[in-house]
């Protein structure tokens, strides 16, 4: 039976998944590496999911629009983001309390909106695939990489984009000054607060669009804690890439190609304990963060308020 | 008369608004809560009267109330300890889970033991295999520089896979096994190992034991050196290690007591609850997220093992009235989850009032400053 594993359509399948599950991992780390590269680690992203994810089903499905369900979710996930700016910039609360406080909101928020809105649970129609001319036509390789919804295609699109943003840009510049040493950046001008503010939106942004690709593109339904704690695994991702865009995009494929291979073996009815394969990513996440600790150093301001006078 | 001569003639002030804060955060998350039964288009007034009946109104909803504070006061005593030693602990979840399933394994592997036998043993595994799921992130902080928020977030994971695992397979009840359903459940312990029952209601021996414990934690923490040295490195980790403090032993003792309690309170939630062990998938299916809910309890009661005993019974009662809300006027009982969200990001954001209010102190009172909970506290050795 572990020889259908390795047929060439079964490989090509859990692939295709994989990329198509990064899509969540993807838009989360993302939207968390704008957060803590300028010093605020948002610990609530999982509650900004949940309450993406409704806000953008519940639209997706009353009006049938799949866009204005995704500028929902990005709305919701924005003022969450917001919300988190508020408690950790201007109130300088325990950043990695308060997350668990916002997620805690979120996960009861979302729920009780989805009770009282919907009731059961409904399905709405997703995005479609797209597949790109020429391109998808390219065998193998096609079916894999040219062959998903637009969500997937974005948050692709992401990785270098933030590479681009934080890296070559004054904007990314100021970012991670922030990050790095908010009392030289503020002393030349650039403000902290400003700052943080516009990356924890970004981030909250991000992780509405996460979950609403969850429940409009990928599995299009909502449920009370869907997520399941992708939120959370997101954060640590963050940390296994290094800060780096491309670093969580590794982490993140890593996460969404065993969750494509447990599910094909699933699928398949091969009697392999999928628990135990779920297991790994997180063990392997753990032992990735003992080496990266010793190697990459995080934003020296991570965590901490910014006071001005310190 | 200005703040900073009121201070100066009450120092006591200061303690007063500890307790305030708190208080005065839950009113506001619960007038925000009020607003949202309005926008639900339910009655405030009749929806918390529902939930105070829910969590008080008989000797049945007061039982229900005890018992489910009992693991929040637990998990909220290893809070007390983690965060007063300078750690973050947030794998509560997982710390329950291991707790439970090697407390129910110790019932299960020995089913006409005696119970005087078996309860404590069962406990004492729940204990020892929390420590071992709170000293792992600790270990890895103190000797790898390992962040014990992400490592603490990634043991949850394992040990809810571990127990999905386990519950499915291994340890799945034999009538499952022959039933098409298979529900990922265990056997039912004997019931000679059920946790005493103190009077005819649902409220079991765990509570009692867990209040003994709050008060075993203040000695330990308040009245010993391990204590004493547990907190001098949450408030001051540099200071400490001049002091001659090995840091790094304390960070891991921390961590993994912290998870010990959690721990406890998994094997007395099997023994004096469930009876068994069962998953749905997810940790909360077990644990009711009191796993989170017990950092909740813990900051309410000013993360002192005390101050945690009248806080779990406030969180417990909100979780037992919430069933009441659901049931009486159909106001899901999510709202108290949100609720209880609210109540953090309060008390956690009220911290800069207190701050402020502290600097402009001149009295020297025997308040302590609560620990610097940094999440990389930069250790030299």
């Amino acid at each position: 039976m572990i020889n259908d594993l390795l047929a060439a359509n079964v490989i090509i399948g859990i692939l295709s998944s994989g990329i198509r599950l990064a899509t969540p991992y993807l838009y989360a780390t993302i939207g968390e590496t704008f957060g803590q590269r300028s010093g605020v680690l948002n610990l609530g992203v999982d509650g900004q999911m949940l309450l993406g994810a409704f806000g953008g089903f519940y639209v997706a499905f009353t009006t049938g629009n799949l866009w204005l369900g995704l500028l929902a979710a990005m709305l919701v996930g924005s003022l969450m983001g917001l919300a988190m700016g508020f408690i950790s910039v201007t109130l300088k609360a325990e950043q990695g309390i308060s997350g668990i406080g916002v997620y805690l909101f979120g996960l009861g928020m979302s729920d009780l909106l989805f009770q009282k809105t919907l009731g059961t649970v409904e399905t709405v129609r997703g995005f479609r695939p797209i597949h790109i001319p020429v391109l998808s036509d390219i065998p193998v390789i096609g079916e894999i990489l040219f062959s998903h919804n637009i969500l997937v295609y974005i948050a692709f699109a992401l990785v270098p984009i933030s590479w681009f943003v934080l890296n070559k840009t004054t904007l990314g510049l100021k970012i991670r000054a922030v990050g790095e040493n908010p009392h030289a950046a503020d002393s030349l001008g650039v403000s902290v607060a400003g700052i943080r503010y516009f990356t924890l939106i970004i981030g909250g942004t991000l992780s509405g669009v996460a979950g609403a690709s969850l429940s409009i593109a990928l599995l299009n339904v909502f449920q009370q804690n869907m997520t399941n704690g992708l939120g959370f695994i997101a954060v640590a991702l963050v940390y296994f890439g290094g800060w780096r865009p491309f670093g969580v995009l590794v982490g993140s494929l890593l996460f969404s190609m065993v969750n494509a291979l447990q599910l094909w073996v699933q699928v398949l009815n091969i009697p392999i304990p999928s628990d135990i394969a779920v297991m790994m990513p997180y063990l392997l996440t753990i032992l990735a963060l003992v080496i990266a600790v010793q190697r990459v150093r995080p934003p020296a301001a991570l965590t901490k308020p910014f006071e001005r006078g310190d | 008369m200005t703040i900073q001569g009121l201070l100066e003639k009450y120092p006591r002030v200061l303690r007063l608004i500890d307790i305030l804060l708190p208080l005065l955060a839950t009113l506001a998350a619960l007038a925000i809560g009020a607003v949202m039964l309005i926008l639900l288009k339910a009655n405030p007034v009749t929806a918390y009267a529902a939930l105070l009946e829910g969590a008080f109104g008989s000797q049945n909803a007061l039982a229900d109330t005890l018992v489910k504070a009992t693991p929040l006061l637990l998990v909220g005593l290893g809070i007390c300890i983690a965060f007063r030693g300078g750690v973050i602990n947030i794998g509560g979840e997982g710390q329950l889970v291991v707790g439970a399933v090697s407390g129910t394994f110790v019932g299960l592997s020995f089913p006409d033991a005696s119970g005087w036998l078996i309860i404590p043993a069962a406990l004492a595994a729940g204990f020892l295999a929390g420590a071992v799921w709170g000293g792992i992130p600790g270990l890895l902080k103190a000797y790898f520089n390992v962040n014990e928020i992400l490592s603490t977030i990634m043991m949850n994971q394992i040990a809810v896979q571990g127990m999905n695992f386990l519950l499915r397979g291994p340890l799945i009840d034999p009538v499952q096994l022959e039933a098409a359903s298979r529900i990922p459940q265990t056997a039912r312990l004997s019931p000679a190992f059920d946790l005493p029952r103190l009077i005819p209601t649902r409220l079991h021996l765990g509570t009692g034991l867990a209040v003994v414990a709050a008060v075993l934690v203040f000695i330990f923490l308040w009245r010993t050196t391990i204590g004493y040295r547990i907190r001098a490195v949450g408030l001051n980790p540099h200071a400490s290690r001049y002091a001659g403090i090995h840091v790094r032993r304390y960070m891991v003792l921390s961590l993994l007591l912290s998870g010990a309690f959690a721990g406890l309170a998994g094997a007395i939630q099997v023994y004096g609850v469930n009876h068994r062990m069962f998953t749905d998938g997810s940790a909360t299916g077990f644990t009711g997220g009191a796993g989170f809910n017990g950092i909740v309890a813990a900051l309410f009661g000013q993360l002192h093992p005390v101050g945690t005993i009248p806080a779990s019974f406030l969180f417990g009662a909100l979780l037992v009235g919430a069933n009441k809300l659901q049931r009486a006027i159909q106001v899901p009982s999510a709202l108290i989850t949100a609720l209880n969200g609210l109540v953090v990001v309060f008390v956690v954001s009220s911290e800069i009032w207190r701050r402020r209010l502290a600097r402009l102190r001149l009295v020297e009172t025997k308040e302590e400053p609560l620990p610097a909970t940094e999440t990389e506290v930069e250790v030299v050795s």
